[in-house]
């Protein structure tokens, strides 16, 4: 399997650095900020994104994670041995009238975050929320548009996009490997 | 895994996958919607030919958080009464196409028989003397939550092991999971033969301080046909769990339900170490993550989404 990449670590630290600007920059009253994470590396993703709001506001914005994995529209149609590993979700802050900002890694059918969404719902009521990924790679099959997006990659639906950050992999970067051709015909 | 039957089919990794599914699931339990959508649209039949309490409600309650719509029969009530076989109540249930049958039954191997009459997965809520799986499974989970791990962990089993179902199962769960079992009564309710599932038998309670869980058995009054005992209250004298033969740093279960000064004193049941009310709450998320293992990979359903792997039938029984 080839492995291109396409954001290395410093790229990868640079371009969260901008999104957080970005969030920031669009998002003036920031004590309405809030900030929820999508297992398993859009959590991770979402505690650096904590960090540098953090830096740049001057406040402790209140952070959670989700699993999704109650709420996906596929639950039945892939053996329990294939279905993601189930974390618990943490928001134990109040979510009415707050902005949050809902953290992946990568944006693909938007299927995720329809369960993202539902899922955040039976927390409570957001005034609003807003969509950061690091990776958009295309193929969307719901109308789901990101409000800060790392990285456009244009890709093909064989290749698969691989997030690794230091917290869960050791290391930090983005590439793209398309599958060998026994992957294929499988 | 197509069926939950017994215990005695489920790996230490089944075990274990079940039970971290339900960590996940006490987390539900304690938002204000307590209530996920992952079984929408599929029917959950719970279908009860004896008594119970918790069994039954937390099977029910646990179909609902999951979204699933659920067709709830006792037996009595029923057709049962007028004396429609197992068979074709089975076959009358199967018509709403249900997803899965969790069933209590009095006869041992009424779950295996109800498995082999239906495409929907089947729960072993209980069938006779047999096995309780369920039972077994929240009891693994309300001690591993306790203690970590039952790795070395000794546990009693004390009472009517005989006519127990849930001594069988939590038996070979706990020795499964590393636990040092030994099952403590008197001869008449002992089965001969019970240490090949490998545990210790004990006809008197001296030893048991070497416990660190004693896990007292309901007198099955129902179920014994002749004397097993000279009396209730000989038995309570000899066998009863009370705070004087407990000691503070022993945990204290119970299946339930309690016949209060039995098997165990009043005291007992109500002292900080007994562990019986988290046993009932461990019931609720521990069925939902059952509920979801067997589910959550059936066939129909609509299609994935996209992410390459093709949808993989698991209709095969093991």
């Amino acid at each position: 399997m080839s492995e291109k990449v396409v954001l290395e670590h410093d790229d990868l630290r640079r371009t969260l650095r901008r999104i957080a600007h970005e969030i920031a920059e669009k998002n003036p009253d920031s004590d309405r900020l809030a900030i929820v994470g999508i297992h398993t590396r859009g959590a991770v993703l979402a505690r650096r994104l904590h960090v540098f709001l953090g830096e740049l506001t001057g406040t402790e914005l209140p952070i959670g994670d989700l699993d999704i994995s109650f709420y996906r529209d596929d639950v039945g149609a892939k053996a329990p041995a294939e279905q993601p590993v189930v974390h618990s979700s943490h928001i134990d802050f109040d979510l009415s009238g707050r902005t949050v900002i809902l953290v992946d890694d990568v944006l693909y059918t938007g299927r995720t975050v329809r369960a993202a969404i539902e899922a955040l719902f039976d927390y409570g009521r957001p005034q609003r929320v807003q969509l950061a990924v690091l990776c958009d790679r295309g193929h969307r099959e719901l109308p789901f548009r990101p409000d800060y997006v790392g990285k456009n990659l244009p890709t093909a639906r064989e290749e698969r996009v691989n997030v690794r950050l230091e917290e869960a992999d050791g290391k930090d970067e983005v590439t793209i490997s398309e599958p060998s051709p026994v992957e294929v015909a499988r | 895994m197509k069926h939950l039957l017994s215990i005695e089919q489920l790996s230490r990794a089944e075990i274990e996958a079940i039970l971290d599914r339900a960590e996940s699931f006490a987390e539900v339990g304690r938002r204000d919607i307590k209530k996920v959508p992952t079984l929408r649209g599929r029917t959950v039949v719970s279908l009860f030919y004896e008594s119970s309490t918790r069994t039954s409600s937390s099977f029910d309650l646990a179909a609902k958080r999951l979204s699933a719509d659920l067709v709830s029969v006792k037996a009595a009530g029923s057709s049962v009464e007028k004396g429609e076989s197992l068979k074709d109540t089975i076959a009358t249930l199967s018509a709403y196409d249900p997803a899965a049958i969790v069933i209590r039954h009095p006869y041992a191997g009424a779950a295996q028989m109800v498995a082999n009459w239906t495409s929907a997965a089947v729960v072993n809520a209980g069938d006779g003397k047999h096995e309780h799986p369920s039972q077994a499974l929240l009891d693994v989970y309300t001690l591993r939550r306790r203690l970590g791990s039952l790795e070395g962990v000794k546990i009693w089993i004390v009472g009517d092991v005989l006519h127990s179902r849930v001594a069988r199962s939590n038996l070979i769960a706990f020795a499964r999971m590393g636990a040092e079992v030994t099952v403590c009564g008197p001869p008449t309710l002992i089965p001969r033969g019970i240490e090949t599932l490998g545990c210790e038998v004990a006809f008197t309670l001296d030893g048991i301080e070497e416990a660190d869980v004693v896990y007292a058995l309901r007198m099955q009054k129902e179920r014994m046909s002749e004397s097993f005992v000279p009396s209730l209250r000989e038995y309570a004298a000899n066998f009863q769990i009370d705070t004087r033969r407990l000691n503070p740093r022993q945990l204290l279960m119970h299946p339930g339900p309690v016949n209060r000064g039995v098997e165990l004193s009043g005291e007992a049941i109500d002292s900080p170490q007994s562990l019986i009310a988290e046993q009932v709450a461990a019931g609720l998320v521990v069925r939902m993550a059952i509920l979801y293992e067997l589910l959550a990979g059936a066939e129909q359903a609509p299609s994935g989404d996209g992410e390459g792997s093709a949808p993989t039938p698991i209709g095969t029984p093991a």
